[in-house]
């Protein structure tokens, strides 16, 4: 086991895909993250008063992770399956190890570890970098010591981690790259987008709606899970569509 | 070290369609076996069965009696080079061997020597993805080298290579037997297998069609007339007519006779003194009779619409 995840340490590092997927990561995190704090602190100036008592200075600063550079991680996740069936390199693979199982959790303990730790620098560059932007147009800003700021920093790396789980789960499932990669959008940001249009009750269980809720420092008016509740609904719904994986891995001809 | 392949009953069907019928074989240690059969006879469903790659229907193949996935350290056990191409083409030679070294915990002093081995030291820093079909194909070799295993596996090793790859490979696989190996070859090509193979494997629309020693492909009785030529072919023409053999004048002047023996033509030749300039008994090429082996099967093939 310990061999077979250096083997995919080895995959991951050696081609040039997956370390600019993870570096693409924290970029968008931080770049956009700059740009979306500005954009959100100008309009918090505009805001009424009851808007403005509900601004988040510390999601504001991380929407760039859960809108786009958890894309980016699940982008990792899932070409990290996805090119090998693209390339038939899977069938070396599986040959080398034929017990599908050690593969499947190899690849899943490499991607998650990377996405986690490009989730972690990700999460902190759009916070420290997000919050000057926003003291710099009058907006309130946070700092890491303020309360529930660890706890979305900490949790919003988890998070990452979990968008890239799922991308492995979705490479496994439909083994091309664009179909697994439109249904992680489809998953993780466009249905979230589209909660106001859903009854409450769906937005309140949806795991990437109920997961994204970690984010949060000042409570949600919005009925919804606890943070780590909700945190903890995403990785049960990943660990499903894992568990399906792994049956149709395991029985499925390479 | 010797170490049988051995498939019994191996079934493999998608849907209506057999690609694998029913097949019993075991390839030996030390030769060559050929697995001979057209494109589409489900010889490499067969490979792919006895890597695990995909799972038999019904029956069952085994490598040192037990099954490819329950072998605890399999490129040690195996090395097999199914598709050259099967290779992620951003990786480097080194890399591609590394990930797969490390797999099995082989020590990574084997990458440098089977680089050496099949001649791409050179450009082991270099991404397969550049690499030609040949260059592909020593990768793809040196992959299977790796764990040094007794029981080696190629298919259609000589598909796309020029004249020099495939002498090769031929050598390199004579080798491989010769040190003990089990070594089971494919191939659509009975040339390139009369080249290489001590044993075939024949099938055909999924079928065992022949499990046999080459030199059994062709009985010692196996003979198709002889061929005689002669200063004076009429005289021998009619010689031969009248102690009835069946002469037919080939264009090229000479006569190929049968119904008659070459000694029985010799000795009636030297009594009429006819001098003959050449005696050859005709046998068929192993061309020839792995046609006739795989005759039935090509059409039943053809109509079926063969298989993947």
């Amino acid at each position: 086991m310990i061999g077979v995840l250096r083997s995919e340490w080895t995959k991951f590092r050696s081609v040039r895909s997956t370390p600019l997927t993870a570096a693409l990561t924290v970029v968008l995190a931080g770049g956009l993250g700059m740009l979306i704090s500005r954009g959100l602190g100008m309009a918090y100036l505009d805001a009424t008063p009851a808007e403005q008592a509900l601004f988040d200075p510390t999601q504001s600063s991380l929407s760039a992770c859960f809108a786009l550079a958890q894309l980016a991680v699940g982008a990792l996740g899932v070409i990290s399956v996805s090119s090998e069936y693209g390339t038939g390199m899977i069938r070396t693979s599986l040959t080398a190890v034929p017990r599908r199982g050690v593969v499947l959790a190899a690849k899943a303990g490499v991607v998650g570890l990377v996405a986690l730790a490009a989730g972690s620098i990700a999460v902190l560059a759009g916070f420290l970098l997000g919050q000057p932007v926003l003291r710099s147009t009058g907006a309130p800003s946070a700092s890491i010591g303020d309360p529930h700021v660890l706890r979305a920093l900490a949790g919003g790396a988890l998070w990452m981690a979990a968008v890239g789980l799922l991308g492995v789960a979705l490479g496994i499932l439909l083994r091309a790259t664009a179909g697994a990669f439109a249904v992680l959008v489809a998953v993780t940001l466009v249905i979230p987008l589209l909660a106001d249009m859903l009854p409450p009750w769906f937005g309140k269980w949806w795991p990437p709606s109920a997961g994204r809720e970690i984010f949060q420092t000042v409570p949600n008016p919005e009925d919804m899970l606890p943070p780590w509740a909700g945190l903890g609904l995403m990785y049960a719904a990943v660990a499903a569509v894992f568990a399906v994986a792994f049956v149709v891995f395991r029985t499925r001809d390479a | 070290m010797s170490i049988r392949i051995e498939a019994r009953n191996l079934t493999k069907r998608y849907g209506e369609t057999r690609a694998v019928d029913d097949l019993t074989f075991t390839v030996e240690p030390g030769s060559v076996t050929g697995f001979l059969g057209p494109n589409g006879a489900g010889k490499t469903t067969t490979m792919r069965m006895i890597l695990g790659l995909d799972a038999p229907t019904s029956g069952s193949v085994t490598v040192g009696g037990r099954r490819y996935a329950d072998l605890p350290s399999p490129m040690r056990v195996v090395g097999a080079l199914l598709d050259a191409r099967a290779v992620h083409p951003g990786r480097t030679a080194y890399d591609h061997l590394l990930c797969l070294a490390q797999t099995n915990n082989l020590p990574s002093r084997r990458i440098d020597e089977v680089l050496a081995t099949v001649g791409l030291t050179e450009v082991a820093r270099r991404r397969a993805g550049r690499f030609s079909l040949g260059m592909s194909q020593r990768l793809g070799i040196a992959a299977a080298l790796l764990g040094d295993p007794p029981v080696l596996m190629f298919d259609e090793p000589v598909n796309g290579l020029d004249p020099e790859g495939i002498r090769w490979i031929r050598q390199l696989i004579r080798g491989f037997a010769a040190e003990g190996r089990t070594v089971l070859v494919s191939s659509h090509l009975m040339s390139e297998m009369a080249l290489t193979a001590d044993r075939l494997v024949v099938i055909g629309a999924g079928r065992l069609i022949a499990d046999r020693w080459l030199d059994d492909v062709i009985g010692p009785d196996d003979v198709r007339g002889v061929r005689v030529r002669a200063a004076d072919p009429d005289a021998v023409a009619a010689l031969l007519t009248t102690s009835g053999g069946l002469v037919t004048p080939e264009p090229d002047g000479s006569l190929l006779v049968t119904g008659l023996d070459g000694a029985r033509i010799g000795a009636l030749t030297a009594r009429h003194a006819l001098p003959l300039s050449e005696l050859i008994p005709q046998r068929p090429s192993l061309e020839e009779a792995f046609m006739e082996l795989t005759r039935d099967s090509v059409q039943f093939a053809a109509r079926d619409g063969g298989d993947r």
